[in-house]
């Protein structure tokens, strides 16, 4: 049979219609579905009864929603209604089951085998490992030394953190420290302008113009959600409704994005534009008369008791910080500082904010007061949209500590980190300077170190100086309840439950300024073996016995806290919080404890704590120029640690989910991108992505270029929170630690971190 | 009129549909957490390579690129769609062409649904959705131990060789769906379902609802965006119809949602 071209047309057409119109490509294409899934080994969750129960975060004190299957915890949700986020959550909460149910948790007690960081431990009774603890902590109080031991934490507030200060009173230390923030800075400010030894409370929600110095207000700048709502609001409305937020950064930052207008200035200076706003603010006699005239001290120049001749914040602002001198420093044009003063200071509840970042560095004290003399001088203090202090819920107070004689002198010893003594007599803690103190003596300084939801080791500057710092203490403990840098290079491990596994308080969140008292509970039943940190300090206590174990008359944690909020415990328990909502912060007749009952411009508190004062300049909001490390020869671009939204960089690490998050500009495979404005790129003849080797007096990393316009040119940026060595393969090993890089600019009147920066230098590789 | 494909005569239909306010948005990724929560999404130890990396909700990170300091940015969240497409020309993307009718445009929802079991892993909806709102799973996935425990029982945990993506949370459509019958009413009230991206924004910038019901925010979120000439949606030119407005005061942000090439040669650079 002959086939012809027609013939074959027709037989494959007809073929082809045969076949699509027969069962058989589908049921291929059905099989071949069902054989290429292979379906059994993926998994199938169990269902079960679903429940809903309340907690708080203790990431960011918002009030979280379980969502319950069965005994599984599957989902957190933020709390409706909860006053601080009201239905919002935060990244890294969200992310929190990852944490709960994580590889990274610590399973139970571990004990020490092999070198230090080796990662070898062994598994052993929390008998024994209390025991341990217990042994060294007799011995060395025995021998006279209980004031070398030292605690580390990340809060001073709430019962759990006052345990452990307690405990430390009672067994004769006073070196309880806690890791930095701007909270160091800003109680030092306001107990010495306003006399209140509390941080600060921002009326966010009311404000209407905000003008923020360096702030991450989105990036997580104190309480993360409630932050990001009051920026909801201030976009809410119609245009002539909506506040006005101005961010000044050297960084188009996720704020400077969401912000109506952003000055970059040159990193470091912004002290010198507060002071250049007040200058214009001052002589345009905009400030606000009745505050400023009755209720501050030290504005205009003044005499004393002996006759001597004060110079006042006036005339120091109005002699050297005129526009033109701040331009000079800031490299913002005078017209753009006066339009900016005169906006701010006519603006209808305008509020000056501070703290760079999302707040997790101290910084320098004299800039942080002249920020906050803006406010004074526009009337915001304790105003609706202004600023005042942290309120807390009043709770019941402990019964005193009976010291014993090894107490008192242990007590009464100076602590490791200076904080407090003569140089430093108004700062509590001086969490960036121990390792340096630490390492330049040759006697050993800690004996014994305790460290409680905090990670020193990894989020305190110089990691170098960490590392020596940590090598040279014999004995440390973590109560860590996830495998963070400090517990993998401990001695002890002591795991605390997850927060959804156990009670505690949660006090009002940073930065909020109504009263708020939340409870955390245990919502999922223990995951492993695990007892709760507040447990083990009364056991401890009770195990060392004497004055030390008297000093804690509960029976457990649970009555501490249980007493502690006495009789509001039955509302706290049903409601999951206390909200003061009708609190209002004290009138300007009684809202100042210095020593003269006023808010002060010129802080008097220095020379009657027996300060040397040599100018009046000392004592009034100033700027200082501070230099970053380094040879400018040598390392000609300056490096700013930046802050993501995105990517904790504080003592918990960035869960697997936000990893997940970030931008494909910020890493790759295991290389971080640092942030370098084409103008400097081409000038060191750098490209996208390029290789590039970065360092620093401090130390060097490689590192990959993202060209971005965002960032000023001369300056370079570079993400916290990467760089870890502990957890595992999904957050260790990538990117670097930002503290390798960096040293310790002391700030010269708090002996606190003023370190913004530091000078660098970039190399093709 | 003739009837539409699955749509039932008599049966009340809705749209179902998101507001994205650009302004109020601050690109913290809390709804890509939320989501991947949610959805039983898998995560891997490297997922810097965003073309293989598994997102229902992506937000997008775009400059105008301008230089400093006159630069801006702004964050785009993307979820799927879910294209309604209109005429004959215009279908949704996806839906048109999967051999294996494993994706499906339902009009009594308005949901672009994804038959995770159908799908044999062509990818030809890939390629054809405009939004790159769809990805494949290269891998099985797999949580380091333990981690099976938060996995959700509403959402089936999907395999290697399949595609997914944003299915606006139907198994929570679903569950107000029970919640309703069981409790006799016929109607899902707007509170009772919610996708958990808009629940877990901080800042409120996801709107979620029926976009032809009048009562719902969205419905009135876009009456409004279109009066005062601010609300748009991605890429409307290709006629897809998505049912995902998004708000912006800024021009340069509407103009880059359509891909608007500014000057001629001078493409909108992302970030």
């Amino acid at each position: 049979m002959k086939l012809d071209r027609r013939g074959f047309i027709q037989f494959s057409l007809g073929a082809g219609a045969g076949i699509t119109l027969s069962p058989l490509p589908w049921k291929l294409t059905d099989d071949f579905s069902i054989w290429t899934q292979n379906w059994p080994w993926t998994p199938v969750p169990r269902t079960g009864e679903v429940t809903h129960v309340n907690t708080v975060s203790k990431h960011c004190g918002s009030g979280i929603t379980l969502r319950k299957v069965g005994d599984r915890a599957t989902k957190i949700e933020g709390r409706k209604g909860y006053p601080v986020n009201d239905g919002g959550i935060s990244i890294q909460t969200a992310a929190d089951l990852q944490l709960l149910y994580g590889p990274w948790r610590v399973p139970g007690p571990l004990r020490r085998v092999g070198k230090r960081g080796s990662g070898h431990w062994e598994n052993i009774s929390w008998e024994k490992a209390i025991g341990d603890v217990v042994q060294k902590l007799s011995d060395l109080r025995r021998k006279g030394k209980s004031h070398t031991v030292a605690c580390i934490l990340g809060s001073d507030r709430g019962t759990v953190p006052q345990l452990f200060s307690r405990f430390l009173k009672a067994y004769g230390s006073p070196n309880f420290i806690r890791t930095a923030s701007c909270d160091d800075t800003y109680e030092l400010a306001m107990s010495l302008m306003q006399g209140a030894a509390a941080s600060v409370a921002y009326d966010l929600e009311h404000a209407k113009y905000i003008l923020s110095f360096g702030c991450g207000l989105i990036e997580g700048w104190g309480s993360t959600v409630r932050v990001i709502k009051a920026h909801s609001i201030w976009r809410s409305g119609n245009l002539k409704e909506r506040a006005t937020l101005v961010q000044i950064e050297p960084r188009l930052s996720n704020t400077a994005a969401k912000a109506d207008q952003w000055y970059p200035i040159n990193p470091g200076t912004e002290g010198a534009l507060a002071l250049g706003l007040a200058h214009v603010i001052i002589k345009k006699s905009l400030y606000h008369t009745d505050f400023v005239e009755n209720h501050t001290f030290g504005f205009e120049d003044w005499t004393d008791d002996s006759g001597r001749r004060h110079i006042g914040f006036k005339r120091l602002v109005l002699k050297k910080y005129s526009p033109n001198a701040v331009s000079r420093i800031t490299g913002l044009s005078a017209k753009k500082i006066v339009r900016l003063a005169t906006a701010f200071a006519k603006a209808d509840r305008p509020i000056a904010v501070w703290g760079r970042g999302k707040g997790t560095t101290s910084g320098s004290l004299y800039e942080c007061m002249a920020v906050h003399a803006l406010n004074a001088l526009v009337g915001n203090i304790n105003k609706i949209g202004g600023v005042s202090t942290l309120p807390e819920v009043a709770t019941e107070t402990w019964p005193k500590v009976d010291q014993d004689h090894i107490a008192r002198t242990g007590s009464g010893m100076p602590r490791i980190d200076g904080a407090g003594g003569s140089r430093y007599p108004f700062t509590r803690y001086l969490p960036e300077r121990w390792p340096q103190i630490v390492n330049g003596h040759k006697a050993c300084l800690i004996e014994a170190l305790l460290v409680h939801e905090a990670d020193p080791y990894y989020t305190t500057l110089d990691s170098a100086a960490v590392a020596r710092a940590f090598d040279r203490i014999p004995f440390v403990v973590s109560f860590s309840t996830l495998m963070d840098e400090t517990a993998y290079h401990a001695d002890l491990i002591l795991p605390n439950p997850h927060y959804l596994e156990r009670w505690e308080d949660a006090p009002t969140p940073t930065g909020l300024q109504v009263p708020i008292l939340g409870l955390v509970r245990p919502v999922v039943s223990p995951q492993f073996d695990t007892r709760h940190a507040g447990d083990v300090i009364l056991t401890i206590a009770k195990r060392l016995g004497g004055v030390v174990g008297d000093a804690f008359p509960w029976e457990d944690y649970e009555t501490v806290l249980k007493e502690t909020i006495g009789d509001k415990w039955d509302t706290l328990e049903e409601a999951g919080y206390i909200e003061e909502a009708d609190y209002t912060p004290p009138v300007w007749e009684n809202a100042f404890a210095t020593a003269s009952g006023k808010f002060e411009f010129y802080i008097t508190a220095f020379e009657q704590a027996g300060m040397k004062i040599n100018k009046d300049l000392q004592c009034l909001p100033h700027y200082e120029p501070a230099q970053p490390e380094g040879n400018p020869a040598t390392y000609p671009l300056i490096l700013i640690p930046v802050e993501l939204t995105r990517l904790a960089n504080g003592a918990v690490g960035n869960p697997p989910f936000c990893m997940k998050t970030l931008e494909e500009t910020e890493l790759k495979k295991n290389d971080l991108f640092i942030e370098v404005n084409p103008k400097t790129a081409a000038k060191y003849r750098l490209s996208e992505g390029q290789d590039t080797m970065l360092e620093t007096p401090r130390g060097k990393a490689r590192v990959l270029v993202h060209l971005f316009e965002g960032i000023m040119p001369g300056v370079i940026a570079i993400p916290k929170g990467l760089g870890h060595t502990a957890y595992d393969d999904y957050l260790a090993g990538k990117g670097v630690n930002t503290n390798s890089l960096m040293g310790v600019t002391e700030d010269p009147i708090s002996g606190l971190s003023a370190t913004w920066g530091i000078r660098a230098k970039l190399t093709r590789v | 009129m003739k009837e539409e494909h699955g749509h039932r005569p008599g049966k009340k239909t809705y749209k179902y549909g998101m507001v994205i306010d650009l302004d109020k948005c601050t690109g913290c990724g809390a709804c890509m957490v939320a989501c991947m929560a949610e959805n039983n999404i898998s995560f891997r130890k490297d997922e810097t390579n965003k073309l293989v990396s598994n997102f229902w909700m992506r937000v997008y990170k775009i400059t105008n690129g301008r230089s400093f300091p006159d630069t801006d940015v702004c964050y785009i969240p993307r979820p799927c769609m879910h294209c309604e497409g209109h005429g004959h020309h215009h279908h949704t993307p996806c839906v048109s062409v999967c051999p294996a009718c494993a994706t499906d445009y339902d009009h009594e929802t308005g949901i672009v649904s994804q038959i995770y079991t159908r799908c044999f892993g062509c990818r030809y909806c890939m390629a054809a959705c405009p939004y790159h709102a769809r990805v494949f799973n290269w891998w099985d996935p797999s949580w380091p131990k333990g981690m099976e425990k938060y996995l959700s029982p509403d959402v089936s945990p999907r395999m290697r060789g399949v595609v997914e993506k944003c299915t606006f949370c139907h198994h929570r459509l679903q569950r107000a769906r029970n919640k309703t019958y069981s409790e006799g009413r016929r109607e899902i009230r707007e509170d009772e379902y919610q996708t958990a991206c808009t629940q877990a924004c901080p800042a409120g910038a996801i709107t979620f609802g029926d976009l032809k019901n009048p009562e719902h925010k969205v419905h009135k979120l876009v009456e409004e965006g279109k009066k005062k000439k601010i609300a748009f949606r991605l890429l409307e030119k290709l006629g897809t119809n998505p049912k995902v407005y998004y708000v912006s005061t800024k021009d340069w942000v509407q103009k880059a949602a359509d891909v608007y090439l500014g000057e001629e040669g001078k493409p909108v650079t992302h970030a």
